[in-house]
Order: C-alpha cells, then structure tokens, then sequence
C-alpha cells in the first residue's frame, strides 16, 4: 500500500484543496449533528434506553442525562468552527473529543462511517487546514499559499484505505458467488419506481451489484488518483452513492464521501470555487499578506510525522486483526469492527436470557423489553460481545434484587445471509461466569453451515 | 474492468427509464403478488373470520339476553355453549390489529387474562363503571364472562343464585349484560370499518411501516410471540416468573377448554402463514408463498412443519392447562419450547428474508 517508502516531507503543494475540504467537511458534520437532534435520535439512542452497551474497558463514557445535548451541542457548533477556520486547532480537538464521546456512549450505534469521521476528524487536528481562505487567516492577515503536501495526501491516503479494504472484504463468495446480501435486500425495494418491480427482482442483477460494488471499491481511489480517469471516477463517485443512498438508510454518508473524494481534484477546481465565494459572497477590503509556503516548526513536523506514520501504521494493521481469531469471522465477529466492513452481511438473531437459581434449581426467562429498545435488542441478538455485556448486566441486576447463586444462560440463534437459522451461543455455558476480554470466545457454537464462506 | 462495466450499468438504467410504459407486459417482472396476497387474506380469510365472529358474537348477545330476562340451569347452559363456540372464533381474529382494531385497542377489551376478579366485585357491588377505562381492560370481554358464568361460586345453582336471589342480582345481571354489549359493539365497529376499509388495505402494497404487509407481519407474529406462546402457555407455565402460575391460564374458571382454544390460536395463525381459506380447505397466496417466492422454499416448509410439530405436543396436554401445570408442567414448557422454535424462524429468517421495515427504528445503517 505504502507505494513510495521514501516519502519526501518537505514538498509543498497548492492550499486550495485542504481549505475546500475543511469548508465542506465542517458544514456536513453541522448538518450532521443538526439532523440527528431534530430526528429525536439523542433521545431515543441516548436518553431513552435503561442500559446502555459499552466498549471494552471505557464502561465510564456513557450517555450523562440530559446534559447529552450539550455534547452534541459543542459537537456541533465546533463543526461550524472547523468550517469558518476559526481557531482552528483548539475547534478540531474539541470537534475529534466531544464526536469520540458520542461515539464511545453506546456500542450500539456504531457505524463504520462514524468511524471514519472519527479517523479524518483526527487528522484535521495535525493539517494546517486553516492556512488559507479561514477566519484563522483573516483575522491573522496571513494566508499561506502553499503547505506542506503530506498534509493532502494523509487524507487522500485514509480514503484509499477505506475504499480498497472495503472491496477486499467483498472478496468472499457469499458476495460474489451468492451475491448475499443484496439477494435479499434489493427485492425488497419493490417501491422504487422504473426499477423496484424489474432490475431489483432479477437474479443476474443482483449479481452485477454485488460484482460492480466490489470493483468500484477496489479500484475508485486508484481511479481518483490517476488524471486521465479522474472526472470519470468522481461521476461513478456521485452515481455510486447516490444510487445506495437511494437503496439503503445511510443517512449523510454518501454525501460524506462524495466531498471527502474532491481532494483528488486538481488545485485549479478548488482555487475556482474559493475564487468565486471571495469575489461574490465573501467581500473584504481588508489586505491580507501572502505568504508563498507554510514551514512548520522542526519540533512541530517531527511530532506530527511520528504520529500521521504511527496512525497510518495502525489504520493499515488493524483490520487484519481478525486473523489472529478462530473460526468464521461473519459469525463470532471477532475483528469484524473498525475494518470497513460495510453492508457486508444480513445477520439477524433472537436471544433470550434464562436466570437460574442454582441451588433451587428454579429459573425464569427475561423479557428483553423491560431492559433494552428494540434497536438495542436488534443489534444484541447476534453479537457475542452485546450478548456477554448483556448476560453480565442482567446477572448484577437480578443480584442488586436479592436473587442469589444467579447463573445466566442465553438461548440464541442467529441466521447469516440467508441461511436458515441455527444455536449461536452455547446455552449450558454460564454466561455470568464468564469475563469479558479479547480473547478468542470459546462459548459460541462454531459456524456450522455447509455453505462456507470463503474468502478476504 | 470497471470502466468496462460502468457504462453498461448506467444504459442499463438509460434503457429502462426508455422502455415505454404502455407495454402490457413489461418483460423483467417476477416480483411477489403482494397484492393478491393481501387480496386474498382480506376476502378469504380476515372477512370470513370476522363475519364468523359477527355471528357468533350475535348468537352470545341472544343467549345473553334471554339468561338475563329468566337466570336457569337450561339458559345458563346455552349462555355457556354460545361463549365457547364466540371464544374459539375469536381466536381467528386476535392477531389483526389493522385499523379501528388498534385504534379503540380492541382486542384489549376481548381478551385480557388474568380477568381481576376484585375490579368486577367492585364494578357490580357499585353498579356504575366505565368499560372503556383501561383499567377495566381486565375486567371485561371472555375472561370477564368466564368469571360471570363459570367461576362466581363453585356450583351451578349457587351461580344462578347470583342472578336470582342475591341482593346485587339486577348488579350482576347488568354486569353481565354491559359486558355483552361492549364486545359487540365493538365488534361491530371493527368489522364494519374493516370491509370498508378493503381496498385500501389490498391496495397499500408499498414497503414502508404503514404498508399493509408490513403491518400484517408485524402483528401477525407480535400475536404468535405474545398472544400465543406467551399469554396461553409460557406465563402460566412459568417461563417467565421462578414458579409456575396455573391461574393465569385462558378461561380458567371453565377450566376445560384452555387446549381447546390454544389448537384454534394455532390453526388461525398456520392458516394465514399457508393461506388457507377461513373454514375451508382451499388456498390462496399466504407468507409461505412470498417465501417460495423468494427461493426460501426450505423455510416455507420448516415452519409449516414446526406448526405441525407443536401442533402434536399441545394436543398431548390435558384439556385443562391448569391441570397440566399442576401434573406434569414438564410437557407444558416442552409445548412452550416447540412454539418458541417457530417465533426464531418467523422472527429472524422469515423477516430478514422478506426484509421489510417492521419496527421503529429510523436510525442510519451502514
């Protein structure tokens, strides 16, 4: 991936593109956050549930009451700034921390997409986005006409990454050979007009989906990067997601991608449009110094070359992890986060906690409603690690009542891209017994399909 | 490669926006008949059903009246038979809940159990109330006539004494003919707004919460879950609590019909799955179809035999429930244990394989 390993730090190249990208970058996560607070969705995904599920090990950022709208307050508001390039750096920090947290409140949301704002909201933090066509500048009087080139190519590097590890995780035969799980999501787009009844019913259409999908995002940064192909690929950019925005609720993503893709674009498009909001919307008489390049400090390019080298490094690794785990990943979902595995499986489940008295030998069964929403008991009913938490939380609370020689035992099963469905957690193994750790998990039935799923 | 493949796609689209409408028969469609479906549910099965009840409920009514006017062993005895045969008619219909139904919480005023034994001693010791309270939700409909007819003192006569010689007797005569009333009264509302509602309902094909379909999976196994599994079986036989609870099984007072109304839950709810015509033994299109349909004929035969499974282990139990409870509550839960098997192949494949939006959350996928 890392195509040249002698990577000059020193070159410069144009502003333009970076100052575009923090413009639109910002504005999007302020409608972001402005269409999640007048969908209710902090209500309803923060404020509502009783429990909340957590990452490992961060069990303490969790949702604080009502004061969770100040979050996405700050969260929102220091979009604006990142856009308007008003103190920059301390807006970035702020923007990367307070979207971390709402991320970090509740596992159940995650969504790869969020973590891919988290990664580029990170990076913001280390470029020098507001050297040009920012309040920083204005208020400043300097703007620097070029700056270091590491700082595009960083964010050039992260989309490339997201795109080419999404199509290898395509690269497996319920995909290509069975073209799941499109089979069974595009029939069921029967409403969309001209296409519903016909394209979406047929068999070798879901196919060429499946096909096409995989090919864009193996080859669209490439695409990108090459001149020739360049306004080419940014079309299929547009198409692509639209098109799936269209199909899927996937909300801003789309959008998200497609002005993240326009730092291929050359300088001259970006001074184009900048030149254009400073002549017509943008009015100012006040002189601004032109500085030809932006140098940063020996200390400053050090530190950030150590960190951008460690993260890529990281960004890079990290998705492979799932190796180092037993069997299927599509089922035990061990690594399968955090590695831009998207809209890759229909995974559905349904689980239900008996709790039994051991020395009794009494037991009863849980309404998983008195304790989660449907779309946390959605998202529990088919991933171990919501299971466990779960499990545990149950367990604790039934002890706080004065049950004792509590044991948990989940009766669950779960079906996998159209597979008839079949026992997914062991259920003579106490789940309250068990820790919670990322070792490999030895109480889920292994995969047992005779359609194996090979493949990336 | 994909450059190859991309200009294809796109005069894919350019030609289908291109290929005229007025064609009779586009050439790509092999989509599901969702309308023949619902087609067929509302005027095969779903009006028929409520027709039944209509009747049945109007047959109970009659009984009612002429027990209320001359309280006898003989009336009493006709009032009791007309209640069965309602009871079991109903359970036809339990799991629709489109329209009025949901909108006056219909089936909150039929078939609420445990029936609240100290809120009717209370209604007709009072002689006023409000059945449309939802705190009387547990005081009326089946279970209410049940206590009423069945359960008020441990022998025939002594119940007719309730009707004839106790001090509250016109109270409890009331009760019983307020109860009455309500049920049909309602009934005639849901009914009537139903069949005029037909079109609409065979019509609204489109995938969204409000869509037909959608609506009538989503109470059709909401029903098998909660009115079925857990309501008939699971809670009395203590699935849910650490001990078992007899007393809260169907018609408990009778006390010898609880297999026999669960067999007819069972067979509505096979019926609508397989499509089969109320009363009759032909077939129109039904979930097993859309299944087929959409190459899951494996699934489509697994929950019609796992009907037939659990179909076998509820008519091993004794006739009363509660009996069974106290016996033997082994057998109950392994019915509960055959029927759950059905909830996971409804809940999880049979959704995820129609993937139609059956819940409420709205927020972002992936």
């Amino acid at each position: 991936m890392i195509s040249k390993l002698k990577y000059n730090f020193n070159t410069q190249t144009n502003t333009a593109p970076l100052a575009i990208f923090r413009l639109l970058f910002g504005l999007l996560m302020f409608v972001s956050m402005l269409r999640f607070w007048i969908n209710g969705w902090i209500e309803k995904l923060y404020l509502l549930p009783k429990f909340h599920f957590s990452y490992l090990g961060l069990e303490f950022i969790k949702p604080i009451g009502n004061y969770t709208y100040f979050i996405f307050l700050i969260c929102g508001l220091s979009a604006i700034f990142i856009a308007i390039g008003y103190k920059y750096r301390f807006a970035t920090i702020i923007f990367f921390l307070s979207f971390l947290y709402i991320e970090l409140m509740d596992k159940t949301t995650y969504l790869n997409h969020y973590y891919f704002i988290n990664l580029v909201s990170f990076l913001l933090i280390f470029l020098p986005a507001n050297a040009y066509f920012s309040l920083d500048a204005y208020l400043n009087g300097k703007k620097y006409l070029k700056v270091p080139k590491w700082s595009i190519d960083s964010i050039k590097l992260l989309l490339i990454i997201v795109y080419f590890y999404a199509g290898l995780a395509k690269l497996n035969s319920d995909w290509l050979l069975r073209a799941m799980p499109l089979k069974i999501w595009l029939p069921s787009k029967f409403d969309i007009p001209l296409i519903g009844e016909t394209f979406m019913q047929q068999n070798w259409f879901h196919y060429a989906m499946s096909w096409s999908g995989m090919l864009y995002d193996l080859t669209i940064p490439f695409l990108l990067l090459y001149k020739k192909t360049r306004n080419m690929a940014f079309i299929a950019v547009v198409f692509f997601h639209v098109f799936t925005r269209v199909l899927f609720p996937i909300g801003m993503f789309p959008y998200i991608m497609i002005i993240a893709t326009l730092i291929f674009f050359e300088n001259s498009f970006h001074q184009k449009i900048i030149n254009f909001l400073t002549k017509n919307i943008l009015i100012t008489r006040k002189k601004i110094q032109s500085i030809s390049t932006l140098k940063l400090s020996n200390s400053r390019q050090k530190i950030t070359k150590t960190v951008l080298c460690i993260f890529f490094i990281i960004q890079i690794m990290f998705p492979w992890r799932y190796l180092l785990y037993p069997g299927e990943l599509f089922w035990n979902e061990q690594g399968y986060r955090f590695s831009w595995r998207v809209m890759l499986m229909e995974k559905a489940g349904s689980t239900n906690f008996k709790i039994v008295d051991t020395k009794k030998n009494t037991s009863f069964t849980v309404d998983n409603s008195d304790f989660l929403t449907t779309f946390q008991e959605k998202q529990m009913s088919f991933q171990p690690d919501f299971i466990l938490e779960y499990a545990h939380f149950l367990g604790n609370h039934f002890k706080k009542q004065g049950h004792k020689n509590i044991a948990v035992f989940a009766e669950s099963y779960v079906a996998l891209n159209g597979r008839l469905s079949t026992r997914f957690i062991d259920n003579t193994v106490n789940l309250y017994a068990e820790k919670r750790s990322f070792k490999p998990i030895k109480w889920i039935i292994p995969f047992s399909s005779e359609i194996k799923i090979k493949g990336l | 490669m994909f450059k190859k493949i991309f200009p294809v796609i796109i005069t894919l689209f350019i030609l289908s926006s291109c290929s005229s409408t007025e064609e009779e028969n586009p050439v790509l469609k092999d989509s599901f008949d969702r309308k023949g479906m619902l087609t067929n549910i509302a005027d095969n099965i779903i009006i028929p059903a409520y027709e039944d009840f209509s009747s049945k409920m109007a047959l109970l009514k009659t009984e009612g009246n002429a027990f209320i006017d001359n309280p006898n062993i003989a009336n009493l005895e006709s009032l009791r038979n007309s209640w069965l045969t309602a009871y079991k008619s109903w359970q036809h219909i339990e799991m629709y809940n489109i329209g009025k139904a949901n909108e006056i919480l219909y089936k909150f005023h039929i078939n609420i159990y445990p029936v609240t034994v100290t809120d009717i001693d209370d209604n007709i010791k009072n002689g006023s109330y409000d059945l449309n309270s939802a705190n009387n939700h547990d005081a009326q409909g089946f279970p209410a006539l049940d206590y009423l007819l069945f359960g008020l003192d441990n022998s025939d006569s002594k119940i007719i004494e309730k009707y004839t010689i106790d001090t509250n007797k016109e109270n409890f005569k009331k009760y019983l003919y307020d109860v009455i009333a309500q049920m049909s009264s309602l009934t005639n509302i849901v009914v009537t707004d139903f069949k005029e509602q037909r079109n609409v309902f065979v019509n609204n094909t489109v995938n969204t919460l409000s869509g037909s379909v959608n609506q009538l999976v989503n109470d059709y196994i909401f029903y098998y879950e909660k009115g079925l599994r857990a309501n008939k079986i699971g809670i009395p036989s203590g699935i849910f609590s650490s001990t078992p609870l007899p007393q809260k099984v169907e018609a408990f007072y009778n006390n010898t019909v609880s297999k026999e109304l669960t067999l007819e839950a069972l067979s509505a709810v096979q019926n609508l799955f397989e499509g089969k015509h109320f009363g009759k033994n032909t077939k129109g299109l039904g979930f097993n179809d859309y299944l087929i349909t959409l190459n899951r004929n494996d699934l489509a035969t697994s929950i019609s035999n796992q009907f037939t499974i659990a179909k076998t282990a509820i008519e091993k139990l004794n006739n009363s429930f509660s009996i069974q409870i106290n016996s033997d509550n082994v057998a109950m839960t392994k019915a509960y244990d055959e029927l759950q098997k059905n909830v996971v192949l409804m809940k999880v494949d049979m959704i995820q394989t129609f993937n139609i939006s059956v819940d409420y959350v709205d927020a972002d996928g992936d």
